[in-house]
């Protein structure tokens, strides 16, 4: 398996790992309602190294991004980021990512760990601008600092002024020593909080000021559990469980970040043909009573199997039991009651508006 | 933790306090463990009867959920109540509070094959 620089920091602080995708990742250091609370109420620090770094250089970069993702990076600033989905021909979700603009021909891509590989020869093999594209993976750690004291914390360590940084906007800057850290105000848990890029030789030297910088703040280790439990509750997508090569950007929930009127880019065309015939079926935010459903729970209307559920837990901190599903486009309206199949027996679920959390800050 | 030495067990990580012909059953500390923070129970219906090894009820952590055997034939006489919205204390105190349900014992047969502390601890350890 493989691991993050992070990873002998994991074993010390006696963290139970798993296999992630083929890495070796902490799912939880204390437990995962503990974690999940850390990060919901102070702050929680998440190795996310994992995650894959992809750069773009050259006159012609951003034009290069813009014909593989659906959202309208063209419009990006520099030291602007963009959440985007990146379509095969048939307007499947390759992958979903963050789309960097950190200079004039150069754009970095923040892309899932279990898609390194594939997302990498996708993007060369679809590469008509013929722009340099460099899987830089491999030199990059990342960490997540994530909750209401992320900034407090993150600015006792760099000189970089965070409050001057905007929801997914980003700054370079000196983290801890570090030269050529890049600080992104980006996240997957539905708190303010930061995304740190790292040269991953300096994994050793961040890792440690960090839980020294926490210590006033309550800062908490969280593992890939509480940071599902933490993503769910914002009916954050993940990859393969939500979104998939099948499934499109109109049937993820990703309408918003898919720009059909930007101009060309791959997956355009097929994506236009479903809009205009009608969408078959759509993502939505289930709340499931007296049961918690799982992915591959069947969805029930009338004794009908209509759709699936994709993710489900018991939410920490809405207190009820949260799914992520496919319904049929008529199905897809809040307050629409279907049934959920766990394991044989039928509960009572009704589509709920979404993000199920709101942050109280 | 340790494993109380007057309960029996089950390579499935269940233990049983036997009194008369009334076994009450929970999850062994190893078994908590394993599943991390627990959130959720479905508990058998009381007058139900099961055989060794069926499904009796259903124990949900945040990632996982696990079914509990019938660790013995028998019919269920009590369940713990007190555990809902209470799940963690199966965590916290899993050989104690966090009992599951009690069964009565219909096949004192079947007794001889469970294992005691020290045998399953081995298998906890594996």
């Amino acid at each position: 398996m493989r691991r993050t620089p992070f990873y002998p920091f994991h074993k010390e602080a006696g963290a139970r790992l798993i296999d992630f995708g083929g890495w070796e990742m902490p799912v939880q250091y204390t437990g995962i309602l503990e974690e999940h609370a850390a990060c919901r109420n102070h702050v929680g620090l998440f190795d996310v190294s994992h995650m894959g770094e992809v750069w773009f250089r050259g006159p012609k970069a951003m034009d290069a991004v813009s014909h593989l993702v659906t959202n309208d990076v063209k419009k990006l600033a520099l030291g602007q980021a963009m959440y985007t989905a990146m379509c095969n021909e048939r307007g499947g979700i390759v992958d979903d990512l963050i789309v960097y603009n950190v200079a004039p021909e150069e754009v970095l891509i923040c892309v899932n760990a279990a898609n390194r590989d594939k997302d990498y020869n996708w993007m060369v093999s679809h590469n008509p601008f013929g722009v340099d594209i460099v899987n830089e993976s491999d030199f990059w750690a990342q960490l997540a600092i994530q909750g209401r004291h992320a900034e407090a914390l993150l600015q006792t360590l760099t000189d970089v002024p965070l409050a001057g940084i905007k929801n997914y906007w980003f700054a370079s800057g000196t983290v801890a020593g570090i030269e050529g850290c890049i600080i992104a105000r980006t996240g997957y848990t539905g708190e303010d909080g930061f995304e740190v890029f790292l040269p991953a030789g300096a994994a050793d030297i961040l890792w440690p000021a960090i839980q020294k910088a926490g210590e006033p703040f309550k800062l908490a280790n969280i593992g890939l559990g509480a940071r599902d439990t933490l993503r769910l509750e914002m009916k954050y997508c993940l990859y393969g469980n939500d979104i998939n090569d099948d499934t499109t950007p109109l049937e993820g929930g990703l309408a918003w970040v898919t720009k059909l009127d930007k101009g060309e880019f791959i997956g355009r065309d097929p994506i236009l043909a479903q809009k205009a015939a009608g969408v078959p079926k759509r993502l939505v935010g289930l709340v499931v009573e007296g049961r918690i459903a799982r992915p591959h729970s069947p969805i029930v209307v009338n004794g009908a199997v209509v759709g699936e559920v994709t993710s489900g837990t018991r939410s920490p901190s809405v207190g009820l039991n949260l799914a992520i599903g496919y319904v049929p486009s008529n199905l897809a309206a809040v307050g629409t009651a279907v049934e959920v199949d766990i394991r044989g027996t039928l509960a009572a679920a009704k589509v709920a508006k979404t993000p199920f959390y709101t942050r109280p800050y | 933790m340790s494993y109380p030495a007057h309960y029996k067990y089950t390579d499935q990580h269940e233990w049983l306090s036997i009194e008369g012909d009334v076994a009450t059953v929970g999850i062994t500390h190893h078994a908590q463990d394993a599943l991390g923070d627990i959130v959720h129970v479905e508990l058998p219906a009381v007058g139900k009867t099961f055989a060794q090894g069926k499904s009796a009820c259903e124990v949900e952590s945040v990632k996982a959920v696990s079914d509990v055997y019938a660790p013995i034939s028998g019919t269920i006489t009590e369940v713990n109540g007190a555990l809902d919205g209470n799940e963690a204390v199966i965590n916290s105190d899993p050989h104690g509070g966090g009992w599951l349900f009690k069964i009565r014992i219909t096949n004192p047969s079947e007794l001889g094959a469970l294992l005691d502390a020290a045998a399953y601890e081995a298998v906890a350890a594996h």
